[in-house]
């Protein structure tokens, strides 16, 4: 629908990105441990562009946006933002005074449309709650507002005065696809907005994702676990695997030419929807690694079919293997995965 | 439905309906569907379509206030001999409990739901073989705890969980999920069922891991060559897992066929318009998918004539009127729809 927007200086910067969370054990609540559920994570999002992030539970994927948002406090990292204003700020280490600012610039959809909507509350009062939290316009203008927010999601104003549970789930997502408008955010970090939804609803909110993009100038980070959904929806990838980031490329180079061998097996575990392609063979042995106890060297290397003795001592980092193409592999370049 | 061997079961117009105090929820409208001794048969469609309540009307498990309203439910018992209705069994009888668990098995579709957290996934299993020992045993002696104990390592064996030994010991919330899933099939395995029905075994999981119980479900049906009933809404999992799809809407059944015929010439609306809305893994990026308009019905809100016409592209005149029934459209398939036929349900 829209090119991929010309090399910029992006929207946001996220250098080596850490959350750890403790372990505790027992009565004083001792710490025992970390979970290193994101250990290094880098990629950049420009304005304009979706960039999709992929991994298979408990990669990380939510921690990550949690962190954008500042929901959870960083543990090492850099996340630098451009704001509406042209300044640069690290939003790892803001104060809670410094972010209540950009509270309006930045705005996450999640997956579970009955969570994030309140059912005590109308459409109104959901849809324009953002604007009030944020003291924007009395009640009249608010009011206009989210008749238009309705409108700009395919829903009609009439219904502002109804409450959530009167609407199926496709509709609801809707609605806080309209509430995430609310404040006109410039980065809107979607955490699984359609994996809660049946096909048909499903296609309708990627479509209206697409279009309000376009509309409204908007830079997505699409959280997904489904790749035929991220495919669609993304300029560029990124694959996490335990917490790191392993790969991220433009999406028809990352699925042409996978430059890591878990991005590979990804792609390849993914059943197709016709009978006549049959889902290649390779399947994937074993198990996730807990991010708590992740394995020596390369987290992959119990289960690559192509490691090697180094994969098992030594941690690769992320390496620039060709332009805007990232790995993080040893042996990528050498190997066709 | 069109092979000249005779079905293992055979589901005729079925009806299941809860009485709520909002009113009559018709969960399972009129559904009817084969499957064959061994045969893999997709069951697809998008949330409460009725997919897990015609699985629970099938082993008499529709809890109240639900009720089996009609149809018929003919199933091949192992023995040979006339098929059983099994609509017309005691939900509660010897007989009905003989069948559930011993001849037909059901991998339910909460992993967590299967297995009591309080006894160990083995103990679990080892009951249910002691339970049903003359699956096991000729002359129908009952297998010891040691000898059912062994029966359930070969079984976690097979079902690919690495030190069998040690896994029979533990609970099932000490377990992965899909080292659960895996003992869950095991489980459903254990009485050596000649019909397996697997309640979107896969949806809870990962992909890689997707790939993994899939393999292994594959590999256990060429090894025993139990017929299996696979639900889900992805079609992709149906692609590669079914032999023949019966595509569900509202409680009824739309279109049913070969698998290739419905991925590569479905004949009913609801099926072509499915199918065009997923994003595939090949198609054009980041341009509009053709959606099927409007949303699902309030299941209070069951629409008159055919239930997809509020959203049919090709809706016609009689379609808000009268119900199609489903109709031979083509060689091996049928379809519920006035564009191929103007045979119209009675009820
Ligand atoms: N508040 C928390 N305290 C402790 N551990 C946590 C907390 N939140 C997340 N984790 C752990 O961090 C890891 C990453 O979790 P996260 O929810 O970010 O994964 P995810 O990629 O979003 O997974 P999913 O696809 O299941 O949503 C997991 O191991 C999780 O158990
Ligand atoms: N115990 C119950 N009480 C009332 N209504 C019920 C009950 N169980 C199911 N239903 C209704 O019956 C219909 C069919 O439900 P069912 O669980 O069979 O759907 P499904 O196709 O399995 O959906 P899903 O893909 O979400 O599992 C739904 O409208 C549901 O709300
Ligand atoms: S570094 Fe080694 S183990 Fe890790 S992905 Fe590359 S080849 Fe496999
Ligand atoms: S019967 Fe009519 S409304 Fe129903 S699918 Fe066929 S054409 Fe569409
Ligand atoms: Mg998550
Ligand atoms: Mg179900």
């Amino acid at each position: 629908m829209s090119a991929p927007p010309a090399m910029s200086e992006p929207l946001l910067d996220v250098r080596g990105l850490q959350k750890f969370f403790p372990i505790t054990k027992g009565f004083l609540q001792r710490t025992v441990g970390h979970v290193r559920a994101v250990d290094g994570v880098d990629f950049t999002v420009n304005e304009g562009e979706t960039l999709g992030l992929v991994g298979e539970s408990g990669c990380g994927k939510t921690t990550a946006s949690r962190c954008i948002l500042r929901a959870v406090d960083p543990t090492g990292g850099e996340i630098l933002y451009r704001t509406r204003a042209g300044k640069v700020v690290d939003l790892a280490t803001l104060s809670s005074s410094e972010l209540l600012p950009l509270r309006t610039e930045i705005q996450m959809i999640f997956q579970d449309p009955f969570g994030s909507l309140n059912p005590r509350m109308t459409l109104l009062d959901n849809v324009g709650e953002p604007l009030l939290v944020n003291g924007i316009g009395n009640r009249r203008e608010r009011t206009d507002r989210v008749a238009e927010l309705l409108r700009l999601v395919g829903l009609r104003p009439e219904f502002m005065h109804r409450f959530p549970h009167a609407f199926s789930g496709g509709q609801r997502q809707r609605i806080a696809i309209a509430r995430a408008l609310a404040t006109n955010p410039r980065l809107v970090v979607a955490d699984e907005p359609v994996s809660a939804l049946d096909v048909s609803i499903q296609a309708q909110v990627l479509n209206l994702l697409l279009e309000l993009q376009s509309r409204l100038k908007l830079t997505f980070l699409f959280v997904a676990h489904d790749l035929s959904v991220v495919r669609h929806i993304s300029d560029r990838i990124a694959v996490m695997y335990v917490g790191q980031l392993v790969e991220l490329a433009p999406t028809a180079e990352i699925f042409g030419q996978p430059q890591h061998p878990y991005t590979a097996a990804l792609m390849r575990a993914v059943p197709v929807a016709d009978p006549r392609v049959r889902t290649a063979d390779g399947i994937l042995g074993g198990e996730v690694p807990s991010p708590a106890a992740p394995p020596s060297g390369c987290y992959f290397h119990p289960r690559c079919r192509h490691a090697v003795a180094r994969c098992r001592v030594e941690a690769p980092e992320l390496r620039e293997i060709a332009p805007g193409h990232f790995t993080r592999c040893h042996l990528a370049g050498e190997v066709t995965f | 439905m069109t092979s000249d061997q005779t079905p293992l079961l055979s589901v005729r117009d079925l009806k299941v309906s809860f009485t709520l105090d909002e009113g009559l929820v018709r969960a399972v409208d009129g559904t009817s569907f084969d499957v064959m001794p061994g045969q893999v048969l997709g069951v697809v469609g998008e949330s409460g379509c009725g997919k897990s309540v015609t699985m629970r009307a099938i082993l008499q498990l529709v809890e109240r206030p639900g009720r089996i309203t009609g149809g018929e439910i003919r199933f091949r018992r192992r023995d040979g001999g006339e098929p059983v209705d099994l609509a017309r069994l005691s939900p509660r009888g010897a007989e009905m409990r003989d069948i559930r668990g011993g001849e037909i098995a059901l991998i339910p579709q909460e992993p967590m739901a299967a297995f009591s957290p309080v006894h160990t996934v083995g103990d679990q299993i080892v009951e249910a073989i002691q339970l049903h020992s003359h699956r096991w045993e000729a002359g129908g002696r009952k297998l010891s705890r040691r000898d059912a104990r062994d029966i359930t390592v070969g079984l976690f064996r097979d079902v690919g969980i690495s030190m069998p030994e040690q896994r029979v010991d533990a609970f099932s919330w000490q377990l992965s999920g899909g080292l659960r899933q895996r003992a869950m099939i095991a489980m459903a395995l254990s009485c050596k069922p000649s019909l397996l029905i697997a309640d979107e075994p896969t949806t809870a999981i990962d992909v890689t891991t997707q790939a993994q119980v899939l393999a292994l479900l594959r590999d256990l049906q060429a090894k025993y060559n139990t017929a299996i009933i696979f639900i889900t809404h992805d079609l992709g999992v149906i692609a590669q897992m079914a032999s023949y799809v019966v595509v569900m809407y509202l409680g009824r059944v739309m279109e049913e066929g070969p698998v290739d015929e419905i991925f590569h010439a479905p004949k009913h609306p609801y099926t072509k318009a499915l199918l065009r809305s997923i994003p595939s893994l090949y198609g054009e990026t980041r341009v509009a998918l053709p959606v099927i308009s409007g949303a699902l019905p309030h299941p209070f809100n069951r629409p008159p004539g055919c239930p997809f016409h509020p959203r049919c592209p090709d809706v016609m005149e009689r379609c808000s009127a009268a119900v199609p029934s489903l109709q031979p459209v083509a060689p091996n398939q049928l379809a519920s729809c006035f564009l191929y036929h103007d045979q119209a349900d009675a009820g």
